[in-house]
């Protein structure tokens, strides 16, 4: 045993986790106030590290700047996209749906694989002298305290929206019932805006992350495929959910990885251990650990 | 949803149950379906090797994607792990003919066979979930399913792949293109009738019952657990056939084959086609095969004009297939076969149609 490893891959099973559960959280956002599936939440992150990456890099801005940039970038790309694609398609059978987000990543990873090429490319070292940082004797990375610190703030950002401001309560009124919200004066259209906006937002935000963790590379779109177990774990429709589910799917990919490399030697066990909670969390409890069990009347 | 499967044009009533589930509505249409089957039987001799291979892959997919169809179309699931299916088809075809050396014409039904077990048991979760739920259930299908491809070396040969002759009967080897043309063919005249008789059948209506309404299905009587898993069986039984197919066609059956992206493609093939429609997965096919074909001429026409997007041909042929899914998503959610009765309802209504 050893304890060790063990507890560098826990801290960072927590630190992915948190990364995790910001998509998950936008994944599920989308979902409650639009009752659209995105699939195409990988590459959304993706295009904001890309974004960020070309600013700083090609166009020599400092990172600040560019990373505003990239905010608004992604705003404006989420509403585009809610405006465009999805607006036509509402009140069509849940399949239409999947598909044409499965359509929109697929358009949007090939486009990018053009016009950003295949190799993973590095931010320019942003924290200088201090990139690696001491905590409780253990040596951790600037980038990985940052995106622990960015995550939180995200989440309690996204806390106080929905909890305290009027349009955080649209949105939820929204999510609730559309018929009711909008009896009540609320637009449903600038609201499915909006929350496109802010989760294409936020899905940029970790890309960026993502990005100065480890390398900006068309690959990351991984996530939004994670986040699937993520959001089953916690239930679809819970915003909370979606952050447990993700700090479970992050420890437990690591905690696999830790019980494969040490005893199993299987090799590769990591990525695939989230699919097999999937499946059974979906046979014993298919609306996860914070959803709402829908009820159906005819 | 407002979605109505089989639209017929005003003033066409049937009379009788026996008319009602008659295997072609008109009698044109058996005539049509018979002179297509039998004109390509006539001609293939006489078609160019290229040609051939296309009616080939043609058929495979074909095969598979009614499969899907079954399932998606016909039952309202939905399923992103066809292409793991499709892929375990080719791999047990393989594994069946190098291990008990049962002959590769066999061996092909019976990887159909195999396949529909497996599908059975990721099936079960459908018994309870439903929509988005059981996408995302069958797409952890699709990577337990490629990762026991990778890993199982027993069964796949792991990442070497599998060797898959071509299968022989009596001394007579299928070896080429003609040969193995009448074989896939074949097998995809038998999986239209067969699909087409199972939807005119009880077991066909109760799936329709599902996936209009479960919930009134079940009170009618239709018993939601057995048809649920059993359209899955179907679909996966239809998609180990054609991989069983594809495998002895390529000879070599490799693990890289049978991502998402294969998955991805059959459910944009059966969505352009029409949902629910037999001849509309057919042309869905031929229009996603032919797609990228299509996409290489005119990139290779335009680059001519900016030679600015020459490196870029192969991702837009990328672009292209996600472009189709939204765009026909967009304009055109029935799919292909809407366009075609489109067309042929004007015709009828001549001068009355818009």
């Amino acid at each position: 045993m050893n304890g060790e490893l063990l507890f560098q891959l826990l801290l960072n099973g927590v630190i992915v986790g948190m990364l995790y559960g910001v998509v998950a959280m936008c994944f599920v956002l989308i979902y409650k106030s639009t009752q659209v599936v995105n699939f195409a939440q990988g590459e959304f992150l993706v295009l904001g590290g890309w974004i960020c990456l070309s600013l700083v890099v090609q166009m020599g801005l400092p990172f600040f700047l560019a990373f505003l940039f990239t905010l608004v970038f992604m705003a404006i790309f989420g509403i585009v996209v809610q405006q465009i694609i999805l607006r036509p398609l509402i009140g069509e059978p849940i399949i239409s749906v999947i598909m044409v987000t499965i359509g929109l990543s697929i358009f949007m990873q090939s486009l990018m694989n053009w016009i950003f090429g295949n190799d993973a490319k590095r931010f320019p070292d942003i924290f200088g002298s201090l990139s690696v940082i001491s905590i409780g004797g253990l040596n951790v990375e600037t980038a990985y305290v940052m995106s622990f610190v960015l995550s939180l703030v995200i989440m309690v950002v996204f806390y106080v929206f929905f909890r305290f401001t009027r349009h955080g309560l649209a949105m939820r009124a929204t999510a609730f019932d559309q018929q009711i919200a909008q009896s009540l004066g609320i637009s449903v259209k600038q609201t499915f805006a909006m929350a496109w906006a802010i989760s294409a937002l936020v899905s940029g935000v970790a890309g960026v992350v993502m990005g100065m963790v480890s390398a900006v590379s068309n690959s990351l779109a991984f996530i939004g495929i994670k986040v699937f177990p993520a959001v089953i774990v916690g239930g679809l429709d819970s915003i909370v959910g979606a952050v447990v589910g993700g700090l479970i799917i992050g420890l437990l990919e690591n905690f696999a990885e830790f019980v494969d490399g040490e005893y199993l030697h299987i090799g590769n066990l990591y990525t695939i251990a989230p699919f097999y909670v999937l499946i059974i969390i979906l046979m014993i409890k298919p609306y996860g650990l914070f959803g709402t069990k829908d009820i159906e009347r005819i | 949803m407002g979605h109505v499967p089989n639209p017929r044009p005003a003033g066409d009533f049937r009379t009788s149950y026996i008319s009602d589930n008659a295997l072609f509505k008109t009698r044109f249409e058996g005539k049509a379906a018979l002179g297509v089957v039998l004109a390509l039987i006539i001609v293939a001799p006489f078609l160019s090797n290229y040609v051939l291979s296309q009616l080939i892959i043609i058929s495979i997919y074909s095969i598979a994607a009614l499969g899907l169809n079954i399932l998606v179309g016909v039952t309202g699931q939905i399923s992103l792990g066809h292409g793991a299916f499709f892929g375990f088809g080719a791999f047990a075809s393989a594994w069946i003919v190098s291990s008990f050396g049962i002959p590769a014409l066999l061996a092909i039904p019976l990887a159909g066979v195999l396949t529909t077990a497996v599908g059975m048991i990721f099936g079960v979760p459908a018994a309870r979930i439903k929509g988005l739920y059981l996408a995302i259930a069958t797409l952890a299908s699709q990577f337990i399913l490629e990762d026991f491809f990778a890993r199982a070396d027993w069964f796949s040969g792991g990442v070497y792949g599998a060797l898959a002759a071509r299968p022989t009967f009596f001394g007579f080897i299928f070896d080429t293109d003609l040969s193995y043309f009448y074989l896939t063919f074949f097998w995809l005249v038998v999986s239209i009738v067969g699909i087409t008789n199972l939807l005119r059948s009880r077991d066909g209506r109760a799936l329709v019952a599902v996936r209009d309404h479960y919930l009134s299905a079940e009170i009618m009587g239709v018993n939601l657990t057995k048809y649920r898993i059993l359209s899955f069986g179907i679909s996966s039984f239809f998609a180990g056939l054609a991989g069983a197919l594809f495998a002895h066609y390529l000879e070599f059956v490799s693990v890289e084959g049978f991502t998402i992206l294969l998955s991805i493609q059959f459910l944009a093939m059966i969505i352009i086609g029409g949902l629910g429609s037999v001849y509309g997965t057919i042309l869905g096919v031929i229009f996603v095969l032919l797609l990228p074909q299509a996409m290489e001429g005119a990139t290779t026409f335009a680059a001519n004009l900016f030679p600015a997007i020459e490196p870029g041909k192969a991702y837009i042929k990328e672009m292209s297939v996600g472009a189709a899914i939204i765009l026909f998503l967009i304009f055109e959610p029935e799919g292909l076969i809407h366009r075609w009765r489109v067309i042929r309802a004007s015709w009828k209504l001549f001068p009355f149609a818009r």
